[in-house]
């Protein structure tokens, strides 16, 4: 009956549309929330994602026909300079990101308030915030641009992993030995903006933190070596993607949030299973 | 030629200079001690040593075929490495990230390079475990063994045994003194002087006072008296 009803779904191609989208999301950030997570940088994601936020609200209202283009360049700014300022500004790293994230936030609503046309303006900013149903509603031209850049991200993951291991392990020993550490933070940077910006569509601005840094820590409850954390965290965030996007598909939930709660009953079964494994 | 010769450095941080003046050089096979007091400038020079930050004037230069490449390096433990999940053999074999350039995969000698140091450091059977879950003096023996990827040359410590227990701690420093019989030079921060008196050839002392020269040298020394007496 709900196989039937499942099976009923995916001859639209939207829901097909949907699930290929979420996946490549859900794959993608997972694979830096490791790094992000050990770099004490998890509220990097929830301030970019916020400055996306406003760089979309901006893009809405000037009725931007493409608004990628502008939202990902902003983002990718914004993840450059807070990494940048994270190691020696006098607003330490924290307090930096908070300031930027909401004044982003303030400034995108504010911004949308005053000049939205639209009759449903709290529904615009809700779907934006939360996700909604972007997802639902994607062209194929979109589709197709988000799985060139999730083959980017995985293809740049894989080709730098050691790098990014090094660089995540021990900054300072890593440039002490000549490597060239801020060229490599610099690319995570510019990755983790890429798969902010990819991952609104997914869950909303508000919940893309929960994308990134869950399943990273999910697997740590598990897994004991770096590369393990990270083939796991991906597989782990990919089903809870999918097994979100079908339960909300039938039981007509929101698709963001109900991703992220899939996300947390997880990590809470793997936190348990970890403490099973550790008193063994 | 030295292997790395510092010349009028001054040192500090926020723009206020602790050092100044700072002269010495180490030479293939010195054992330099750095001495001081707490807050005297040690981890200061050591970061630019290893070009972590630069001096606010004088010059540090690499002779002897010495490049930045062969630097290694031990650093003092910070809070990303203690929930850092990762196997003994990841860290290990990362010190040889310098050498790959851009080249994204370690290749065969490079895998063989850190099973070798494993081996020397006596951590092969460790190599799958998970590193947070190591004693401190097995985290150690790691990230020696890493440093030991990156350099055959010289091999910077900042306090190599802060925090282990007297039996660790002995062994930690015959095993550096071993590498250090191997042709490694060595340069290690310590605040124990003891240590730095058994180990060292040269020792630097930075303070009030500045201080560089041979071991029994610094024993003859007013400032090597001083910091005696008040130390031993």
């Amino acid at each position: 009956m709900i196989f039937d009803k499942l099976i009923n779904y995916l001859h639209y191609p939207f829901v097909r549309y949907a699930i290929i989208v979420a996946v490549l999301i859900a794959l993608c950030s997972s694979l830096l929330g490791v790094t992000l997570v050990l770099k004490r940088f998890s509220y990097i994601g929830d301030g970019l994602s916020h400055v996306a936020f406003g760089a979309m609200s901006v893009a809405t209202v000037m009725k931007l026909t493409n608004n990628m283009l502008l939202i990902l360049p902003v983002t990718i700014l914004a993840a450059v300079l807070l990494l940048r300022k994270g190691n020696n500004a006098k607003i330490k790293g924290d307090a930096a990101i908070a300031m930027i994230s909401v004044g982003a936030l303030a400034f995108g609503y504010l911004i949308m308030n005053v000049f939205s046309a639209s009759s449903n303006l709290s529904g615009d900013v809700c779907s934006t915030l939360f996700g909604a149903t972007s997802i639902l509603t994607l062209k194929p031209r979109e589709v197709v641009l988000c799985i060139v850049l999730s083959v980017l991200v995985v293809a740049i993951f894989i080709i730098f992993y050691n790098k990014i291991f090094a660089v995540t392990f021990d900054e300072d020993f890593s440039k002490a030995s000549g490597v060239n550490a801020n060229a490599y933070n610099l690319l995570i940077a510019v990755v983790i903006a890429v798969i902010i910006v990819l991952a609104m569509n997914l869950v909303g601005s508000l919940l893309i933190s929960a994308l990134v840094i869950f399943p990273a820590l999910s697997a740590m409850r598990i897994f004991k070596n770096f590369k393990q954390v990270t083939i796991f965290s991906a597989i782990i965030s990919v089903i809870c993607a999918l097994l979100g996007l079908i339960i909300s598909i039938l039981a007509e939930t929101p698709i963001g949030s109900t991703i992220v709660a899939v996300d947390v009953v997880l990590f809470l079964i793997c936190m348990l299973i970890g403490k099973l494994v550790g008193q063994r | 030629m030295a292997l790395l010769k510092a010349e009028n450095l001054s040192l500090g941080y926020d723009n206020q200079s602790i050092v100044t003046n700072l002269s010495f050089e180490v030479n293939i096979g010195d054992y330099l001690c750095i001495v001081g007091e707490n807050g005297s400038g040690k981890t200061t020079l050591m970061k630019t040593i290893l070009g972590l930050q630069k001096p606010y004037s004088g010059s540090i230069v690499f002779g002897d075929g010495l490049t930045k490449k062969d630097i290694g390096y031990l650093p003092q433990q910070t809070l990303v490495q203690r929930d850092f999940p990762a196997a003994v053999r990841e860290i290990v074999i990362s010190g040889c990230q310098a050498k790959c350039g851009m080249r994204p995969f370690y290749n065969k000698a490079e895998k063989e390079l850190a099973a070798q140091n494993m081996e020397k450091m006596g951590i092969t059977h460790l190599k799958d475990r998970c590193y947070r879950e190591l004693s401190g003096g097995q985290q150690q023996r790691v990230l020696l063994a890493r440093a030991l990827c990156a350099t055959g040359k010289i091999l910077l410590l900042d306090e190599p045994v802060a925090g282990l227990d007297p039996k660790v701690t002995a062994e930690m420093y015959s095993l550096i003194e071993g590498l250090n019989k191997e042709g490694i030079s060595i340069i290690m921060i310590s605040h124990d002087v003891s240590v730095a008196l058994k180990y060292a050839s040269h020792i630097l002392h930075i303070g009030d006072t500045l201080f560089f020269g041979t071991k029994d040298e610094y024993l003859e020394s007013n400032s090597g008296r001083n910091f005696l007496g008040e130390g031993v």
